[in-house]
């Protein structure tokens, strides 16, 4: 690859870059049949009869599955099919115990729908969705030498029949980055309404990228290539740009791009041709006579609306209008289902405590977006593994709010609470970290300081008003910060005029 | 005749036997073992399981000393076609694919037959993975016919047909996808009953063509077909084409009166051409005897009846060669030795382990569902099933049942179409039609023909199991052609 | 005309993971060629407008409730393996990765 071509590709060639993701559905069970959903178990260790396609065993599917189906259909505004037909997708693979994969063809679950993107410095834009449908996940084939030989492999069919919704877009994305944020508000999404843990180190969520390149001012669509199972955001990212690159050397070179399954190697960051896309692809789909037809109620999709849970979009404009809270603020708060979530619990607590309302939101907003989220980075902490509560951090800025404590000293118990939970009363009592309001105490440090200070106290009594900064720095210092700053400022000013 | 070969010759008498304390379940199990044996040469037998069937035999005289029957089959000893799994035992389909295999887990009907009491003694010979009409195909060797060992039982089923009518066990059970069960019932003399598809579970069943197969009794009458479909039917939450419907009382149905019951005859398949002469001169006499008994009977037409063979062949097929992509050499069965590569061992596991005839029936399959020939073929065969089942409505509106032929031949010979894939094809031209549109479908003996038994196949309308047991039971009170029994072997 | 020519028959037992000799090929394309000559009687049937049946039945969706049972003893999937390793099935070397 070389670095000038790579600089320049994009002045001739414009990339459409359609996406294909599998994510497995959250459930208990498998989609067709009752063995458990689980990771990292021994090799076949989670299996039932039906997922080693043994003789005589049928499907029966899966209830949970449907109502999430519908649920991501509502989430992105799409048809929920009526009807779908459950088809056979036949080919041999040693992962692939009955010869064929249960998909959906012509009549999938969720049909069109959208999601939106937003890229740093420009218009937010739409992407469409074709279609999303429901199909079994395959098992494993394992390549491991050291266990089976360097001329066999093995058969684990733990993973055979978990559940999976494969969302096809629309080719509407023109850049890796587009597909980037694409695939992370596809993943929010999916994490928000529960539809899917998404996590991709589990292979919960993997992508396949279709990309072709096109001449700039053209509308022809060139020949595309399929990048398979890429399963990180960057790689994904970095599989596309490959792609786009080998693709316009090829177009430089006068050829052609030639159709084929690509794969992309993280360590040489580089595609290659996995296999060309031949007729020998013939899968023969045809409606599976061991299931009829998949028949979706309106009403079961009415039930499954009223209880949506509040989509990332909508919740990101509910904060900017109830909490007054900048675009930017409510995008980071909204930016994760659990985030969002444990904001809205502290403000309903500080509510509940009697903090002031016009203050609330903006504190608890800084106390999250400034502390909260530096902590966890600096500990590799996850939110949902924080010991912290919601009550906490009310306690904490009603402590403040009330001038028991003082800002300083709460963000010295912030980081145990945090990491470790616990009360911040019994936190602050026992740190011997109470602010003290003790008048005789703090009128004594204030006169103490003014007679320790001449020159201060002059340039304040000639006009200089920052100079009372400095004192009360002088008298917060000699109460070990514990001192209630209102306070001591005007007990202060009152000393001095 | 011995108290012991009339008791293993119906449900009935079997269970009178045990009733009356005659004779035990232990001895009903030993003489079928014996009288498996003896029929050695018949191969209609490929398995039993003596010691699990002697087991089951004393726990089934411990409850009836206590006083205790589960159902009018407890203690009866029973033969399954080998494409129903039993736990830990062998099933092979007829089939080398299927070596070595011993399921883990047991099929709905087997499940419902042991808690219900009977005694399943073990597997009856098959066409290879029921695709066939004569029991030639199974990688045992062809099973024959009591009534004239050189001659097919018929098939698929045709062991099961076999052991019930040489009197080996009372009751057997088959599988009928185009007619596999009603069409050896006919060749044997004995009565075969496809129920309603839905109404007995496939769990279990290895499958050929999922939207056609459905399990059925193989008895002596109607009135133990009643007895038997009410132990194996209804529904199971693992089908999910098992109809969630509740099962009536099939033996309260059975009054001997057909007075009221409209029979229709289909004009198409009334017409000589293509049947051997004799069989529709006893099916006519057999009609003859239903309107004697009261039965109203009408002309009534299936004008896409002729084009049945062909759609049911293209269907069949199609779903065959998916549903056999299972038996690939991975998990379970024949594995060919010395593979280079993944798609080496598929190759040579499957031409070696599968017949030739399933490997057409695969292969045709696959061609059909193809690209560019899915719409020519699949499409319009399940179009013409549209048609067919069009054609059925409007027959069931003047009729409450349909009667034809079970076949348009006698028993022939062994060997005889071994080399015509489409003549043996024809063979089911009057039973397909019952699996396109999913309608019951019972086989019972009629006046025999040139000394060969001639199955009358009566059609029902779909769930109306009740009414089909009812006109075969009033025919076989007035007749007696159900109860002749082949010769014994010398 | 013939309906099915001998590279169809090779292409289908390819799809189909069946190998024939060249007797069995030229066989399979002759009771191929007589069974599609049989059934291109559909071919004269008017199917305009006509729905397919894929099933006899009309049901309501079946389903079963989301729940997980004790998975199957190891040793007992593993049973009627031809070949395994631990509680994995062992297959000759799989080359074609994800190529799917
Ligand atoms: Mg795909
Ligand atoms: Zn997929």
């Amino acid at each position: 690859m070389s670095p000038a071509r790579d600089f320049e590709w994009q002045d001739r060639y414009e990339a459409v870059i359609g996406l294909e993701v599998h994510t497995h559905l959250a459930t208990e069970s498998k989609l067709f049949s009752p063995a458990p959903v689980r990771y990292g178990d021994a090799p076949n260790h989670a299996v039932h009869p039906i997922d080693l396609a043994l003789p005589g065993v049928l499907p029966m599917l899966n209830d949970r599955v449907i109502d999430l189906a519908i649920r991501f259909g509502l989430a992105v505004r799409g048809e929920v099919n009526p009807r779908s037909i459950f088809a056979r997708k036949n080919y041999f693979y040693p992962d692939l115990p009955k010869g064929y994969q249960i998909s959906q063809f012509e009549d999938p679950v969720i049909i069109g729908g959208s999601v939106q993107i937003a890229l740093e410095g420009s218009e937010p834009r739409t992407i469409h969705l074709t279609r999303a449908h429901l199909e079994e996940d395959a098992g494993k084939s394992i390549h491991d030498p050291a266990l089976a030989g360097s001329d066999a492999s093995l058969v684990d069919l733990n993973r055979a029949g978990v559940p999976l919704l494969e969302i096809v877009s629309e080719p509407e994305m023109h850049s890796s980055e587009e597909a980037g944020a694409y695939l992370r508000a596809l993943r929010s999404i999916l994490r928000y309404i529960g539809v899917s843990h998404g996590d991709m180190e589990k292979g919960q969520f993997r992508c396949d990228a279709n990309v072709s390149l096109r001449r700039i001012g053209t509308q022809q669509l060139g020949t595309r290539t399929e990048c398979k199972n890429v399963n990180s955001f960057a790689n994904v990212e970095a599989a596309i740009d490959a792609e786009c690159v080998r693709q316009a050397e090829v177009l430089d070179d006068g050829g052609d791009v030639v159709q084929a399954t690509m794969a992309f190697d993280p360590a040489t960051g580089r595609t290659r041709v996995l296999r060309l896309k031949e007729n020998s692809d013939d899968y023969r789909y045809f409606p599976d006579p061991d299931l009829v037809p998949l028949v979706i109620a309106a009403e079961r999709i009415e039930a499954v609306r009223r209880k949506m849970p509040e989509l990332p979009d909508e919740k990101h404009a509910r904060f900017q209008a109830d909490f007054a809270l900048s675009a930017h603020d409510a995008g980071i708060l909204t930016g994760s289902r659990e985030l969002g979530d444990f904001f809205e619990a502290v403000v309903v607590a500080c509510e509940a405590m009697g903090t002031d309302a016009a203050t609330r939101a903006k504190a608890v907003s800084n106390w999250v977006l400034r502390d909260l989220l530096r902590i966890l980075k600096e500990r590799d902490l996850e939110l949902e593994d924080a010991p912290i509560e919601p009550q906490a951090l009310a306690s904490l800025i009603c402590l403040v709010d009330a001038g028991r404590l003082t800002v300083k000293s709460a963000q010295q118990i912030f980081p145990d609470l945090v990491c470790e939970g616990g009360d911040p009363v019994q936190m602050m009592t026992a740190q011997g970290l109470e602010a003290v309001s003790d008048s005789g105490v703090i009128e004594d440090a204030v006169a103490r300081v003014i007679e320790a200070n001449p020159d201060a106290v002059a340039s304040f009594r000639e006009g200089d008003q920052k100079s009372i900064n400095f004192l009360m720095g002088q008298v917060m210092k000699r109460t070990q910060g514990k001192a209630n700053p209102g306070q001591v400022r005007e007990l202060l000013i009152q000393k001095l005029s | 005749m011995s108290d012991i070969r009339e008791a293993l010759g119906s449900l009935a008498a079997a269970r009178a036997a045990l009733d009356a304390g005659s004779l035990s379940a232990a001895d009903l199990v030993e003489a079928a073992l014996t009288r498996a044996q003896d029929h050695a040469a018949l191969q209609a037998v490929v398995g039993v399981r003596p010691r699990h069937a002697r087991d089951e035999a004393r726990a089934s005289d411990e409850r009836r000393a206590k006083g205790e029957r589960r159902s009018l089959v407890d203690g009866i000893p029973m033969l399954l076609k080998d494409n129903m799994v039993v736990a830990g035992e062998a099933t092979t389909c007829g089939s080398r694919i299927l070596e070595g295999f011993v399921s883990p887990y047991s099929a709905g009907v087997v499940e419902r037959l042991q808690s219900a009491g009977a005694i399943v003694l073990g597997r009856t010979n098959m066409d290879e993975f029921a695709m066939g009409s004569s029991t030639e195909s199974s990688c045992f060797g062809a099973a024959r016919n009591p009534w004239d060992p050189s001659r097919t039982c018929g098939g698929s089923s045709g062991g099961s047909a076999a052991a019930v009518a040489a009197g080996i066990v009372p009751a057997a059970l088959g599988s009928d996808t185009g007619g596999s069960i009603r069409q050896p019932a006919g060749f044997c003399g004995v009565t075969g009953f496809k129920p309603t598809y839905g109404r007995v579970s496939r769990w279990g069943l290895v499958a050929y063509a999922s939207s056609l197969d459905q399990i059925g009794p193989f008895t002596r009458s109607a009135a133990d077909a009643a007895a038997l479909l009410s132990v194996i039917a209804g529904h199971d939450p693992r089908d999910s084409t098992s109809l969630p419907v509740p099962v009536p009382d099939y033996a309260a149905a059975l009054t001997g009166d057909v007075s009221g019951l409209t029979i229709g005859m289909p004009r198409e398949c009334f017409v000589e051409e293509g049947v051997e002469p004799g069989v529709l001169e006893s099916v006519r006499e057999g009609v003859r005897e239903l309107e004697a008994a009261g039965a109203k009977v009408v002309e009534v037409s299936l004008p896409h009846s002729r084009y049945a063979i062909a759609t049911y062949y293209l269907i069949a097929t199609a779903e065959a060669s998916s549903n056999l992509a299972r038996f690939d050499g991975v998990r379970y069965g024949h594995r060919a030795e010395g593979a280079t590569d993944i798609d080496d061992l598929y190759r040579r596991s499957r031409s070696e382990g599968f017949g030739a005839e399933v490997k057409r029936r695969i292969l045709l399959g696959t061609y059909v569902l193809s690209a560019g020939y899915y719409d020519a073929y699949y499409k319009r065969a399940q179009q013409a099933r549209t048609l067919l089942r069009r054609d059925f409505d409007e027959a069931f509106a003047k009729c409450d049942v349909l009667v034809t032929p079970t076949s348009p031949e006698l028993a022939f010979p062994l060997g005889e179409k071994n080399d015509d894939p489409v003549r043996m094809y024809l063979s089911d031209i009057y039973t397909v039609t019952a699996n396109l549109v999913g309608v019951p479908g019972l086989s019972v003996p009629c006046s025999p023909a040139a000394g060969m038994p001639v199955g009358l196949q009566l059609l029902g309308r779909s769930l109306e199991e009740s009414t089909l047991l009812r006109v075969a039971d009033a025919f076989q009170r007035r007749t007696d052609h159900h109860e002749k029994r082949p010769p014994e072997p010398v | 005309m013939s309906r099915i020519s001998r590279q169809e028959v090779d292409q289908i037992a390819q799809l189909a993971r069946l190998s024939l000799s060249d007797d069995e090929a030229a066989a399979m394309e002759r009771d191929l060629e007589r069974i599609l000559e049989y059934v291109a009687a559909l071919e004269t049937l008017d199917t305009e407008g006509v729905e397919p049946t894929a099933h006899a039945l009309q049901l309501a969706t079946p389903v079963r409730p989301d729940e997980a049972c004790e998975p199957m003893d190891p040793e007992l999937a593993l049973s009627n393996a031809p070949e395994a390793a631990g509680t994995a099935f062992v297959v000759p070397k799989v080359i074609d990765e994800e190529g799917r």
